[in-house]
């Protein structure tokens, strides 16, 4: 590849994975205060393929810069992630302000802009909202080829070969720069970040800016009308014999 | 304008067990430290195993109007005959002894526990209390044809006072269920174990299990408020409603915390919750010798203070034994002597992860450590744990393991384990091929509390590796002034080498109590005294 790849990391920070989210009295929303928060589990996947990427072709990439839309508090993953070997980061202040997708993808625009990015890896979808739009709606308003849902990623001369899990198999496309890849979850197994490098990511560049930094219009689009939990199931009831099971599948129509 | 309703169902969670399943090396981080049998041989009878152990004579054996008499106060389904299903309430966990029982019991009530020991005490049938059948040193298994008297279908959650966090509930509830229940309530049962998910808590207490918080909440002695116990001739005695402070007569219920089933059969009990941490962080660092461990415990205690919740070392030898049973990747790049697993936990995380990274810093500019991690989320967290708490599995699932339990002096701790290494390998019992019965002898455990878990990973049990280290281990810690048990107990096992530890006059009056208490001695005979 003849170009150096200047790669940009969008990364998000959620409501730790592993977690169950509680939902608030007002049913507005999901409850968020005393909740432990975590990098986006997707994201943590796009720095790793990044840090590898880097790993594997030294001479090739020129810096990994990743960003987060979020509070003060999205600085955190922001540090993570250059512990773990990204070079520079920004941090867009949002404050407590929800923004939607399409925003986002308009701020990442003038991101990738800024900093000539010409690989963009992000996770397919955060877990929160499970939209699963930002990375396309960033393709589009850059008007850059796509490669989604990646489960493997390799660079062979000045192309990108990034391989899809489909329905029944396996479909690889490849692209020139520059590219978008959003990532899935078997594409790879994300790293520790060591404290030696936890340290050095203090003294690594973060940029501090605010939304009204950028020319977007953020006013909603989405309006959220209720949360609600899943319905409870319910209780399943014993049968006596084969009889009776059949008949009562007959009676529900099931069969 | 999209309007848009969003349903949790299709939200957050569902995904968090997407990626669960979806993932199979974080799916593994995840299975519970359940017991896991390798089924491929039989275990040898510890009949056959210790010829020199005999049935006691003076016990009856089972007739059939035995079974019927058990038939006429228990439902049909509680008794248990099948050899086949027996195997499991023969069989320990380390497929080290096997008992020949013929019957199995599942009562579901405090009465029927009393009918049953009513009825054995007065045949003189012998009679083995079970929970959860993982203990170590073979407590809880029949030696030879004594009735299995399981637990595991008392398993109500009776109450839960969430103002003074008073727990009451019975014997045979697993204590991961407990947790979970309290965990709801905002509380934390005092006690965690890598056989969480399937110990009874009425099984931890009469073994008085020490585990893997007892540097934050203490022993079971401080924290069992009260217990309903069943004796040997079928009487139900019950503090089980006793408040914190009572101090009027003798201390019964702590005769009983730690007798392994010898003096009566505990069926229900009220220990005192502390409140559930709101937040837990965990580190997993590497450091150079057994010295630098010392240090940054002393580092630990004063910097993390309040907050430390655990303090758990290991050397390389297991953690190798680990990787290659865990097979997913481990946390620090670089191979170390010894790691060491701290879990911080208080009600304000990110307080308490800025007080850990100032220690975790600093110790690492001052070169007490060489390498460490932070957990970053719950996931990593979990999975950090899982370096400690999936060592006994590791240990034993090559073929077996000699397991020894034991408290010792902190600047000697780790001497054990280099007297053990080295007496094997020079009784030519340690090597790396199949010709050697020894795989290695490895050490971990519970600095804060003083405790080394010595393990002898073994491809097969062999009476010249017992031989080496029995009882060179207990010896090599009574020179120590420790003790051989710190928390496992002594079952089977260590039955005849309590003398390292405690004093003739003491035992003597250990003696007394079982006499008087169990005369016809039909509570788990052939163990413990």
């Amino acid at each position: 590849m003849s170009t150096k790849l200047n790669i940009l990391v969008p990364v998000k920070r959620v409501i730790d994975f592993a977690l169950k989210p509680r939902i608030n009295k007002a049913g507005t929303g999901i409850e968020k205060t005393g909740v432990k928060f975590s990098i986006n589990p997707f994201c943590d996947i796009a720095v790793e393929e990044a840090v590898r990427i880097k790993e594997a072709h030294k001479s090739l990439v020129n810096k990994i810069h990743v960003v987060s839309i979020g509070p003060t508090k999205a600085q955190d993953v922001l540090r993570q992630s250059l512990a773990k070997g990204a070079d520079s980061s920004t941090h867009i202040d949002s404050g407590e302000q929800e923004v939607e997708p399409l925003n986002v993808a308009k701020i990442l625009k003038q991101v990738a802009e800024k900093n000539e990015s010409n690989l963009i890896i992000l996770g397919k979808q955060s877990i929160d909202d499970d939209s699963n739009n930002t990375g396309q709606m960033l393709a589009g308003l850059l008007n850059w080829p796509q490669a989604t849902n990646a489960a493997k990623v390799e660079i062979k001369d000045d192309e990108v070969y990034v391989t899809r899990e489909i329905d029944g198999g396996e479909e690889t496309v490849k692209s020139k720069l520059p590219l978008i890849i959003t990532t899935d979850l078997r594409l790879n197994e994300p790293r520790f970040a060591s404290l030696p490098n936890m340290m050095k990511a203090k003294k690594k560049p973060l940029e501090k800016l605010k939304l009204k930094d950028f020319d977007v219009d953020l006013s909603a689009r989405l309006e959220v009308l209720k949360v609600e939990e899943p319905a409870a199931r319910e209780a399943g009831i014993k049968v006596g014999s084969v009889d009776e099971l059949v008949a009562k599948l007959k009676d529900l129509k099931a069969i | 304008m999209l309007r848009q309703i969003i349903k949790r169902g299709s939200s957050s969670v569902v995904l968090s067990s997407r990626i669960a399943r979806a993932v199979p090396s974080r799916a593994a981080l995840f299975h519970s430290s359940s017991t896991q049998y390798s089924a491929s041989k039989t275990v040898k009878l510890t009949a056959e195993s210790y010829p020199n152990v005999k049935r006691d004579e003076r016990y009856a054996t089972l007739e059939q109007s035995d079974i019927d008499y058990f038939k006429s106060i228990l439902p049909e389904n509680a008794l248990i005959q099948d050899q086949d299903d027996l195997l499991f309430y023969n069989e320990d966990w380390m497929r080290k002894y096997r008992g020949q029982s013929k019957l199995t019991l599942k009562p579901k009530t405090t009465e029927q526990v009393s009918q049953i020991l009513k009825y054995a005490n007065e045949r003189n049938l012998a009679v083995v209390p079970q929970g959860g059948n993982t203990g170590l040193v073979g407590g809880s298994v029949p030696v030879f044809d004594e009735i299995v008297l399981s637990l595991a279908n008392m398993n109500k959650i009776r109450s839960l006072d969430t103002t003074s966090g008073i727990f009451k509930a019975d014997s045979g509830v697993v204590l991961e269920v407990a947790d979970q229940h309290l965990a709801e309530n905002g509380y934390i049962f005092p006690l965690d174990l890598g056989a969480k998910g399937s110990c009874h808590i009425g099984g931890t207490v009469a073994t008085n299990a020490g585990g893997l918080r007892l540097l934050r909440y203490g022993s079971l002695h401080g924290s069992v408020l009260g217990l309903e116990v069943v004796l040997a001739n079928g009487k139900i005695v019950s503090s089980i409603d006793a408040l914190r402070k009572d101090n009027t007569g003798y201390d019964l219920k702590q005769l009983f915390i730690g007798s392994e089933g010898t003096l009566g059969v505990i069926t229900g009990l009220s220990i005192l919750c502390p409140p559930r941490p709101k937040n837990f962080n965990v580190a997993f660092l590497g450091v150079e010798s057994y010295e630098a461990v010392m240090k940054t415990f002393v580092k630990a205690k004063s910097e993390l203070g309040e907050i430390l919740s655990a303090f758990e070392f290991m050397d390389e030898s297991c953690q190798e034994l680990a990787k290659k049973h865990l097979k997913t990747a481990y946390p620090l790049e670089e191979q170390h002597p010894f790691y060491i697993l701290i879990e911080t936990s208080g009600s304000n995380g990110e307080h308490d992860l800025e007080k850990l990274e100032a220690f975790l810093e600093s110790a690492f500019e001052n070169e007490v450590i060489q390498d460490g991690v932070i957990a970053q989320d719950e996931t990593q967290l979990k999975g950090l744990w899982n370096w400690r708490e999936q060592i006994p599995e590791a240990c034993q699932i090559n073929g077996g393991v000699y397991k020894y339990d034991v408290s010792l002096p902190l600047s000697d701790l780790y001497g054990l384990v280099d007297a053990a290494r080295e007496r094997l390998t020079q009784a030519g019992l340690l090597g790396d091929t199949e010709d050697f019965p020894v795989i290695d002898a490895v050490g971990y455990g519970h600095v804060g509390d003083g405790n080394l878990h010595l393990n002898v990973a073994v491809r097969r049990y062999e009476k010249s590796v017992e031989k080496a280290l029995e009882p060179f281990v207990y010896e090599w810690v009574s020179s120590k002034k420790g003790s051989i048990s710190a928390e496992h107990g002594l079952g089977f096992q260590k039955k005849n080498y309590i003398g390292y530890t405690k004093s003739q006059p003491e035992i003597e009056m250990m003696k007394q109590l079982k006499q008087l208490y169990d005369p016809n001695a039909i509570l788990n005979p052939y163990k413990y005294i």
